[in-house]
């Protein structure tokens, strides 16, 4: 009872909760499922825009999207790093994905089907991530903090990068700004639903605010991030495809239609155009990187011996 | 499928010159050499450092965590230990 108090405290104080710490057995489990979630969200992350990097229009685009798929492997790594301070295994983790017992963001069951994704996906999909991350850089946890803190340092490149990249198009063929309009049409509404179920669905949303763990609701990180989009769309000189969408004054917000919820699950609950594809991929870069991880180990033993 | 068993290493990385190495995070590696590499990749991929340590978790040994420990009571008590603890006229200068 006195350390729950105290435990309560601290959170309610806006301190920092450490990795040794005394802990709710609740807090401790919805923090590793929601980073494990998080880190493999990351490393699934790479498959849509990894697709692309062998057909980079320029070596500049290449080394560029190289760079960015591989802050997202690093982004997987401090998560998972973070999630072991609460005493999961990061080899435990990745058998739990790869075997469908845990989640990751269903934005990457969509397929990329041109360069524009690349883009688009930089500036909307990584644009969504940081709605949700830059909150997260204060989320009570230290170690799950201190990894949000680097990760949305490295955010800025990615969503920069994507949005010059669809300037450029923008500016080019007609056929480009086609590609750029139909990449925004396929990928803005999945952005929304990045931000998860509505607030009146969402069953953790209020114990994680009581922890502090999360510190705004879906709902409000997603009209943060429409209300962030819309200018931007503009510039681009690109329509969003919601006929819904418009500025009201009296809320101080936009306004914009209702999420297709139906399809929403569905890809939650893995019948998403790649869900299938996205687990095989990874699970045969786990089995077929398993050679390279004993070789190392048996390598690192006989070294040992030797000395 | 075979588990990992490489062990958790700590990493702490220099920013630049003339600064302590600070704690920035944690990986696995088969050996010392490896976490070093790893390390690099993981933790300074845009200059974020200019030297790095590595050392096995289970080699560190730590105090409780406990903010209220007693152990940190030796200093709890010593304010004659600080600055302020002396009243200096204001006039007084460069002190
Ligand atoms: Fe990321
Ligand atoms: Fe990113």
């Amino acid at each position: 009872m006195d350390l729950e108090r105290q435990f309560e405290q601290t959170v309610a104080a806006d301190h920092r909760v450490e990795p040794r710490d005394w802990m709710p057995d609740g807090y401790r489990a919805t923090l590793i499922r929601q980073i494990a979630q998080h880190a493999h969200s990351e490393i699934i992350g790479m498959q849509p825009e990894g697709n692309w990097i062998s057909r980079a229009p320029s070596l500049r685009r290449k080394a560029v999207l190289l760079a960015k798929v591989q802050d997202e492997a690093g982004h997987g790594l401090y998560l998972y790093a973070a999630a072991e301070t609460l005493g999961a295994d990061r080899a435990e983790l990745t058998e739990k994905l790869i075997e469908g017992r845990q989640k990751y963001s269903s934005i990457f069951n969509y397929p990329t089907l041109t360069y524009a994704d690349v883009g688009v996906i930089g500036w909307l999909v990584d644009g969504a991530a940081i709605c949700n991350q830059v909150p997260l850089c204060r989320t009570s946890y230290g170690p799950y903090a201190r990894a949000m803190i680097r990760v949305c340092k490295e955010e800025s490149f990615h969503q920069r990068q994507g949005y010059e990249l669809l300037m450029t198009m923008m500016s080019g063929t007609r056929q480009q700004r086609e590609m750029v309009q139909d990449s925004v049409n396929r990928w803005w509404w999945p952005s929304l639903m990045m931000f998860g179920p509505s607030d009146a669905e969402s069953s953790n949303t209020e114990q994680s605010m009581v922890w502090r763990i999360k510190r705004h609701t879906n709902d409000e990180l997603r009209q943060r991030f429409v209300d962030m989009s819309v200018p931007q769309a503009e510039k681009l000189g690109v329509t969003l495809p919601d006929p819904a969408l418009v500025w009201n004054p009296d809320r101080g917000h936009h306004d914009f239609g209702e999420i297709d919820w139906t399809e929403f699950w569905q890809v939650v609950k893995g019948e998403g155009p790649c869900n299938a594809e996205r687990i095989a991929h990874r699970r045969k870069a786990h089995e077929d990187g398993a050679w390279v991880r004993e070789a190392a180990t048996a390598y690192a033993r006989k070294k040992e011996q030797a000395a | 499928m075979t588990k990992s068993s490489w062990p958790l290493y700590e990493v702490f990385v220099r920013g630049k010159r003339g600064l302590n190495h600070v704690h920035v995070g944690s990986l696995h590696a088969p050996d010392d050499e490896m976490a070093l590499r790893n390390a690099r990749d993981l933790y300074t991929r845009r200059n974020e450092g200019v030297s790095i340590w590595v050392v096995k978790a289970e080699a560190i040994t730590a105090s409780s965590p406990d903010e209220k420990d007693p152990f940190f009571a030796p200093s709890g008590d010593k304010v004659y230990r600080h600055p302020t603890f002396y009243a200096i006229p204001e006039d007084v200068p460069h002190l």
